[in-house]
C-alpha cells in the first residue's frame, strides 16, 4: 500500500514536471547590419502574438531565443541552428529572412527532432528540402503571378522585365514570364541588373529603347528600390506613360516615407498590406507598433513571424509540449485561421501558406501618410513555383 | 547616336558624384597618408543631418548643405583630436584597424539615433524636375551634381597648388620635422586639413543622395567604390580622381546599358588592366 503511494507519488511528480516546460523557440533573422530592419519586423511579429495571447500554452511556458545573422550566411546559420538545438536545446526552429540561410539548416532538423517555420525567405524549392518545414510567409512566385494578370486584364500587350541578379529576382522573372504569356502578352525583353547597381539611368534607357509599353521590375526592399523608383521618374518613363509593375517588395512600408510622391500610381501584388482593413490587422498592428516603437518602420516579415508563431503554438498544443516534429507538423497541415492579412491556411501536401495575394496602388491617406491601398483580390493563392519546377 | 549621347550624360552625372564624395578621401589618403576607412560615415552623417534640416525641421536645401559640412566637421573635430592624431604616421594595419572600427560605431549609432530606414533629404524646388536637352531629359539635379563636381575639383587644386596654406601642407606631408623646424605648424595644418577632407565627405554625402540613399549601413556599403576611385586616380590627385571617375563612371554605365546581366564585371575589369599600367594610379607620385 506504501509502496502503491510512493509510485503514485512519484507518478505524479513526474507528470508534473512533464507538464510545466519551459519550451524553447529558436528564432534566426538579421537582428543587426543591413537588414535589421527586417530582424526588427521579426521581433515585432512574435512579441506582437505574444502580447496577445500570453506566452503560456496549458502548463508551458514559451520561451524565445534570437540569434542573430546578419546577411545572408549559410555557414554560420547553420552553426547557430546546431547550436540552438544542441545547447540551447530548442524545441522548434523559426525565423530565418534569407533562403540560403534556411537551406543550410534543413538537413539537420530530423536528426535533431525539430520542426522549422519559415517567416520570410521566399524560394520555393525549401520545401522540398525536408518534410519538417513549414511556411507562413509567401513567394516570389506567389506574388509575383497575380501581376501579370493585372498588366493583361489592363491591355498592355508588350512588356520589359528588369530583375536584379539573383534567386529571388530570377524567381521573379519567371513567374511573369509564365504568368504573362499565358494570358497573351509578349516579353520583349529580359534584363538581370547586379544587385549592387547604384545608378539606374542607363537600365531606364534599354527600357526607353524597348518600345515596351510597361515595366515589370523587382529588387529587393531597401535602398535600392529608393534609386530604380525616382530613375524611372526622373528619365521621364513615368511622364510618357510606361506602366510599372511589380510584386510588393518594391514599395514595402518602411520606404513608402522616402518613396513619396515618387512612388504614387504604382500597382504592386503582396500577400499584405499594413492598411489592410480587417479587425484582426487593427488588432495585429497596435500591437505590433507597440512592439517595435515606430509605426512607420512596420513591414512585411513582421506579419510572417506572427502566423510563424500561431502555427508554433498550434504545434504546442497539439503535442502538449512534447518534442516530436513529426507529429508537430502533422497537426497544422491543412490548419486554417484568420491572419492579419485575411484568411489562410496550410497546404497540407506543400506546407507553404495558401493566401488572398492583393493588388495595391501606392497611394496618399488623408492623413498625409503613404500607404499601400488594396484594389483588388486574388483569392486563395498557393504556390505556383512548385508546380512550376516539377 | 542619341543613346549614345545619353549614356554619356548618365556617366558624366555618375562620375562627378563619386568624384565629389570620393576626393576627400583621395586627400587624407594621398596627403595626409590616412587610410580613412570611416570616410563612408562621415558622409552619412553629413547626409543625416541634411536630411535632418530640410526634412523635419523643414529649413530648404541650401541651408541643409551647408548645415551638414559645419556640423559633420564639428563632430569630427573632438574625433581628429583624441583619435585621428594617434595614428597619423603609423603602418597601415593600425590606422585600418581604427577606422574601421570607428566606422562600426558610427553605423550602430545612426541606427539607434535615427532609425534603420531609408532618409530622404528633399531638393530644393529648383532643383527638382527635369530638364530637357534635346535629345533627352535629364534631372536637373543631375546637372547640379555635375556643376558643383567642378566647382569642387577647382577650388581644391587651386588650394593645394596656388595657395600658401597648399604649400605647407605638402611640406608638412613630405617632411613633417623638417616643415616644423621651418615654423609650419604641423598640427594645425592636418587639422585643417581633416577638417577640409571630412566637409568634403559631408557635401559629398548630400549632393549624391539621389544616387546612394542615406541608411545607417551606408557608411560601409560604398566604401569599396570610394577606395576604387582613390586608388585609380592615385591618392592625393586632384585630376587623377577627376580622370579616375569619369573613366570609371563611363565604363560602369556603359556596361549597364549594353550588358547588365555582366554586372559590375567591367568595371573591375578595368580597374585590374588601370592598377596593372599604372600601380600608382593614373597621377599617382612615386613616394
Amino acid at each position: 500500500m506504501k509502496k502503491a503511494a510512493i509510485a503514485a507519488l512519484a507518478v505524479m511528480a513526474m507528470c508534473g514536471t512533464a507538464s510545466a516546460d519551459v519550451i524553447k523557440v529558436g528564432v534566426v533573422g538579421p537582428f543587426s547590419g543591413p537588414f535589421a530592419l527586417q530582424g526588427k519586423n521579426f521581433k515585432a511579429g512574435i512579441d506582437a502574438y505574444i502580447a496577445l495571447h500570453g506566452n503560456k500554452i496549458g502548463d508551458d511556458t514559451v520561451e524565445i531565443v534570437y540569434r542573430d545573422i546578419p546577411t545572408a550566411d549559410p555557414a554560420q546559420s547553420k552553426a547557430l541552428g546546431q547550436e540552438l538545438i544542441v545547447k540551447e536545446k530548442v524545441q522548434y526552429l523559426a525565423g530565418f529572412y534569407f533562403t540560403p540561410d534556411a537551406m543550410a539548416v534543413t538537413p539537420i532538423l530530423k536528426q535533431g527532432n525539430v520542426p522549422m517555420v519559415i517567416m520570410n525567405a521566399a524560394t520555393s524549392a525549401i520545401m522540398k528540402t525536408s518534410p519538417l518545414v513549414v511556411r507562413t510567409s509567401f513567394t516570389t512566385w506567389q506574388t509575383s503571378t497575380p501581376i501579370a494578370k493585372v498588366a493583361s486584364d489592363a491591355g498592355v500587350k508588350k512588356i520589359i522585365s528588369v530583375v536584379s541578379d539573383y534567386g529571388p529576382g530570377v524567381d521573379a522573372e519567371n513567374a511573369f514570364k509564365k504568368a504573362f504569356e499565358e494570358a497573351g502578352g509578349q516579353i520583349v525583353e529580359a534584363i538581370r541588373m547586379p544587385l549592387s547597381t547604384n545608378d539606374f539611368s542607363p537600365i531606364m534607357q534599354r527600357i526607353k529603347d524597348s518600345g515596351a509599353e510597361g515595366v515589370f521590375a523587382f529588387l529587393p526592399s531597401g535602398p535600392t528600390t529608393l534609386g530604380f523608383v525616382k530613375a524611372f521618374n526622373d528619365n521621364g518613363l513615368k511622364a510618357a506613360g510606361t506602366k510599372f509593375y511589380a510584386p510588393g517588395d518594391l514599395t514595402q512600408e518602411s520606404d513608402l516615407p522616402a518613396l513619396g510622391d515618387a512612388a504614387l500610381g504604382i500597382q504592386t501584388t503582396f500577400h499584405y498590406a499594413v492598411s489592410h482593413d480587417s479587425p484582426e490587422n487593427k488588432a495585429f498592428v497596435e500591437a505590433a507598433t507597440k512592439a517595435i516603437g515606430n509605426e512607420a518602420e512596420l513591414s512585411f516579415p513582421s506579419v510572417g513571424a506572427f502566423d510563424g508563431m500561431h502555427v508554433i503554438y498550434k504545434m504546442i498544443e497539439a503535442t502538449g509540449g512534447e518534442q516530436d516534429a513529426q507529429k508537430a507538423v502533422d497537426a497544422v497541415k491543412g490548419l486554417a485561421w484568420t491572419s492579419p492579412r485575411g484568411p489562410v491556411s496550410i497546404d497540407p501536401e506543400s506546407r507553404h501558406i495558401t493566401q488572398n495575394i492583393y493588388l495595391r496602388e501606392v497611394a496618399k491617406g488623408s492623413d498625409g501618410k503613404y500607404v499601400n491601398k488594396e484594389v483588388q483580390t486574388f483569392e486563395k493563392q498557393g504556390d505556383p513555383g512548385l508546380a512550376a519546377a516539377k | 547616336m542619341q543613346t549614345v549621347f545619353s549614356i554619356a550624360v548618365d556617366a558624366l552625372a555618375y562620375g562627378m558624384v563619386l568624384f565629389v564624395i570620393s576626393i576627400g578621401l583621395s586627400v587624407t589618403m594621398g596627403l595626409m597618408r590616412v587610410v580613412n576607412l570611416a570616410h563612408g560615415g562621415f558622409a552619412m552623417i553629413g547626409g543625416y543631418i541634411a536630411s535632418y534640416v530640410a526634412r523635419d525641421l523643414a529649413l530648404g536645401y541650401g541651408l541643409a548643405l551647408i548645415a551638414a559640412v559645419v556640423f559633420t566637421i564639428l563632430i569630427a573635430i573632438p574625433i581628429e583630436r583624441l583619435l585621428y592624431r594617434r595614428i597619423y604616421g603609423q603602418p597601415e594595419l593600425t590606422q585600418v584597424l581604427m577606422t574601421i572600427g570607428i566606422t562600426f560605431c558610427i553605423i550602430g549609432i545612426a541606427n539607434f539615433v535615427m532609425g534603420p530606414t531609408l532618409k530622404t533629404i528633399p531638393l530644393a524646388p529648383s532643383l527638382q524636375g527635369s530638364a530637357d536637352l534635346g535629345f533627352r531629359t535629364i534631372p536637373v539635379h543631375r546637372l547640379f551634381a555635375i556643376a558643383c563636381g567642378l566647382a569642387v575639383a577647382l577650388g581644391l587644386w587651386y588650394a593645394i597648388e596656388k595657395t600658401n596654406f597648399g604649400i605647407k601642407l605638402r611640406a608638412s606631408v613630405d617632411n613633417a620635422a623638417m616643415a616644423a623646424a621651418l615654423g609650419v605648424r604641423t598640427e594645425i595644418v592636418y587639422a585643417v586639413s581633416f577638417a577640409a577632407a571630412v566637409g568634403l565627405a559631408a557635401f559629398g554625402g548630400v549632393v549624391g543622395s539621389e544616387f546612394l540613399p542615406v541608411e545607417p549601413y551606408y557608411a560601409l556599403r560604398y566604401m569599396v567604390t570610394f577606395l576604387v576611385v582613390v586608388s585609380v586616380g592615385g591618392a592625393g590627385s586632384i585630376p587623377g580622381a577627376l580622370a579616375a571617375c569619369l573613366l570609371l563612371g563611363a565604363i560602369d554605365t556603359t556596361g549597364r546599358y549594353l550588358m547588365p546581366e555582366f554586372g559590375e564585371f567591367f568595371f573591375y575589369l578595368a580597374v585590374i588592366a588601370i592598377i596593372c599600367v599604372f600601380p600608382r594610379g593614373l597621377a599617382g607620385r612615386a613616394k
